[in-house]
């Protein structure tokens, strides 16, 4: 007998995500998590700008459209006013690792005690497919037309292997969407992550490696495929910190 | 039926077809009002595993325990 | 009157009192006493402070705090100021009460640390993206400044929007004796998040600008109507009107004391609510005056664009003149010896 399962009410709505996106995926996963933790009706979400923004439209939660790259900042303030409400920031690689990496960066060093959940498909998707710091050596973009070049634009940024190794936080993994076996490893890191944030551990961080078959150029089940040959080698699935046993 | 589907919320990405254990997924020719061909669970095939709504970014299944 | 207290201490230990429990900012000069006597007292009330890795990082964090409804501040200068357009221009848009105290210093760029009044375009006109306006209030004392931080709170949350405290360096570092206010009951707001999605608050996607716009106008006109805040003298028989503010304000309100006991025909009006502009004021002034005068520490003059625009408003036809002092507190006797040339012509008129 198979186990009944329903998206979340709170995530019910209709997105205007691109088909084959990674993220209704992580959103329907972070709100079954909220759900089966009895904090559905207690969270408070800070959104990214960017393809992140959509996800406004969906949730019916607190939330707030935070500046671009700034939901650290936003999230940090609004968990030590409110740390009985679960907060946790919503952003691409391109506002959480580019304009954000500041902000972003700084949650971690402090150890601030809320979820970041941060997914990278290697582009600055809603502005039309512009390099991001997550983007792979050669992969074309729009301001990468022959393709990267590392030497002079820097390597693909690895950040949660970077906060967990630099900082003393509560957290950290990367997950990704394309199959099955993934969503459900990718489900378990979610739900480690938020009870961390409910334990009072510190910062947690989930990066979850997505398909954008749009301005990749390619169907989502060749984002899939992309995902598994080209990102997972690069940036490893896993725990980069896990949860001390206390 | 082991299986509901909301199929107007489909934007026929095709994970779920692709990771069906089963085929039991197809799409109709007909298209829908936002120009996606209807997915189509054939439920005799259906085993209830779940792989279709967990790779699903839409909402589009609800497994019936 | 109360004890000796510095500038910045008295507006930092006001906030408190008015019910301030969060504060987010990084060091500025000579804004930075504000965030270093929180540092130790925010924690005695209870309240959150955090020094932020940045300005706009600190901005951002009083944009969380305020989203929950918890009364929030943070104080600048300068080119930190210029940094935090982004939050503030944000504050007004979500509807948000935050205060932001800028301790003025003079310059572009990086500046200089002298005292100044350069930033009053900017913050009457909304620095940041977009038509907005914040209520900008400007204390001559810091007893004065200590009674408008409590106010600017409560004007925030009354119209939920940002309000400023434009202060100066030079007021910010001074000591003078002040009555600190009594202690006001800490509350949320209503609107403020509370993991319930009690208030429904409207994201990008459920916006309707045209709506807005309407809306916008008319909490403005609103706040223009009923939010103007001055003082004045001597003006219904003055043949020259000085409108000045803050610590030049000051100055010139002695200025115009001497020159009246000299036998000359002046008036001043000072502006303390900056925006809205205390066009009212100028209801009272002599219909037969010669001219305004407007004493500031600025280069350009800016304060100046506004008392032409309502002079235009009241269908005069009186010149306005302008003596930008660039930067401090202008001295009584340099303001007397100016208006001397003004009166002899040999200062035009800008508008």
């Amino acid at each position: 007998m198979a186990k009944a399962r329903k998206i979340a009410e709170i995530a019910k709505k209709t997105s205007s995500f691109c088909p084959g996106c990674g993220h209704g995926v992580v959103i329907r996963l972070v709100t079954e998590c909220l759900e089966e933790l009895g904090q559905e009706n207690n969270v408070i979400f800070g959104i990214g700008v960017g393809c992140s923004s959509l996800l406004g439209g969906v949730l019916e939660t607190d939330r707030l459209h935070c500046l671009h790259g700034r939901a650290g900042a936003v999230c940090t303030s609004m968990k030590r006013v409110n740390p009985d409400n679960i907060v946790v920031s919503y952003q691409g690689d391109g506002d959480a690792y580019s304009i954000g990496i500041g902000e972003s960066t700084s949650a971690a060093y402090r150890n601030e005690n809320f979820t970041a959940i941060l997914v990278n498909n290697t582009n600055y998707g809603m502005t039309g497919g512009q390099m991001s710091n997550t983007t792979m050596p050669g992969q074309k973009t729009t301001t990468s037309p022959k393709g990267r070049d590392c030497s002079t634009t820097g390597n693909p940024i690895k950040f949660p292997e970077f906060v967990a190794s630099q900082f003393d936080i509560a957290y950290a993994a990367r997950g990704a969407v394309n199959t099955p076996a993934n969503v459900n490893k990718l489900k378990g890191y979610i739900k480690n992550a938020l009870e961390a944030q409910i334990n009072g551990e510190g910062y947690s961080v989930v990066e979850v490696l997505s398909g954008c078959p749009t301005n990749w150029g390619m169907s989502p089940l060749k984002a899939m495929d992309r995902i598994e040959k080209e990102l997972i080698p690069y940036y490893p699935l896993g725990e980069f910190k896990t949860r001390e046993v206390k | 039926m082991k299986v509901k589907v909301d199929a107007i919320r489909c934007k026929q990405c095709e994970l779920c077809a692709a990771n069906c254990p089963k085929k039991a997924i197809a799409f109709s020719e007909e298209i829908n009002e936002f120009g996606y061909q209807t997915v189509v669970v054939d439920h005799e095939k259906c085993i209830g595993c779940g792989i279709c709504y967990t790779m699903c970014p839409d909402g589009v299944y609800e497994i019936l325990g | 009157m109360g004890d000796m207290i510095k500038g910045n201490e008295a507006i930092a230990e006001a906030a408190i009192r008015a019910g301030a429990r969060l504060y987010a900012g990084y060091p500025i000069t000579p804004s930075t006493e504000i965030m270093e006597y929180i540092s130790a007292r925010m924690p005695e009330v209870g309240g959150t402070f955090v020094q932020a890795e940045s300005e706009i990082a600190g901005i951002n964090m009083v944009v969380g705090g305020a989203a929950c409804g918890v009364r929030s501040f943070t104080a600048s200068s300068g080119p930190g100021m210029s940094l935090k357009q982004e939050g503030i221009t944000q504050l007004y848009d979500e509807e948000l009460a935050a205060v932001l105290i800028n301790v003025v210093r003079y310059g572009n760029g990086i500046g200089t640390l002298y005292s100044a009044q350069c930033d009053y375009l900017r913050e009457t006109r909304g620095g940041g993206n977009g038509d907005y306006r914040i209520m900008v209030l400007c204390p001559e004392s810091i007893q004065e400044a200590v009674d408008l931080t409590v106010l600017s709170f409560d004007l925030a949350e009354k119209y939920r929007m940002p309000v400023m405290l434009m202060t100066e360096g030079a007021l910010g570092q001074m000591m003078e004796p002040c009555d600190l206010p009594e202690f006001k009951e800490v509350k949320r707001q209503p609107w403020g998040f509370d993991g319930k999605y009690s208030y429904k608050k409207v994201g990008i996607f459920d916006r309707d600008s045209m709506k807005e716009a309407v809306l916008l106008n008319e909490k403005h006109n609103t706040i223009k109507a009923t939010e103007q805040r001055w003082e004045d003298g001597n003006v219904e028989d003055a043949e020259y009107v000085f409108v000045s503010f803050g610590l030049p304000g000051r100055s010139t309100k002695g200025a115009v004391e001497q020159l009246r006991a000299q036998g000359h025909k002046v008036g001043f009006i000072r502006p303390i609510t900056a925006w809205p502009f205390p066009e009212n004021a100028f209801e009272k002034v002599n219909p037969n005056v010669k001219g305004f005068i407007t004493v500031e520490a600025n280069a350009t003059g800016q304060m100046v664009d506004d008392v032409a625009l309502t002079v235009k408003k009241m269908k005069s036809s009186a010149p306005v003149y302008c003596l930008p002092y660039v930067y401090g507190v202008p001295a009584m006797k340099a303001i007397q010896a100016d208006f001397a040339k003004i009166a002899a012509g040999e200062i035009k008129e800008v508008y």
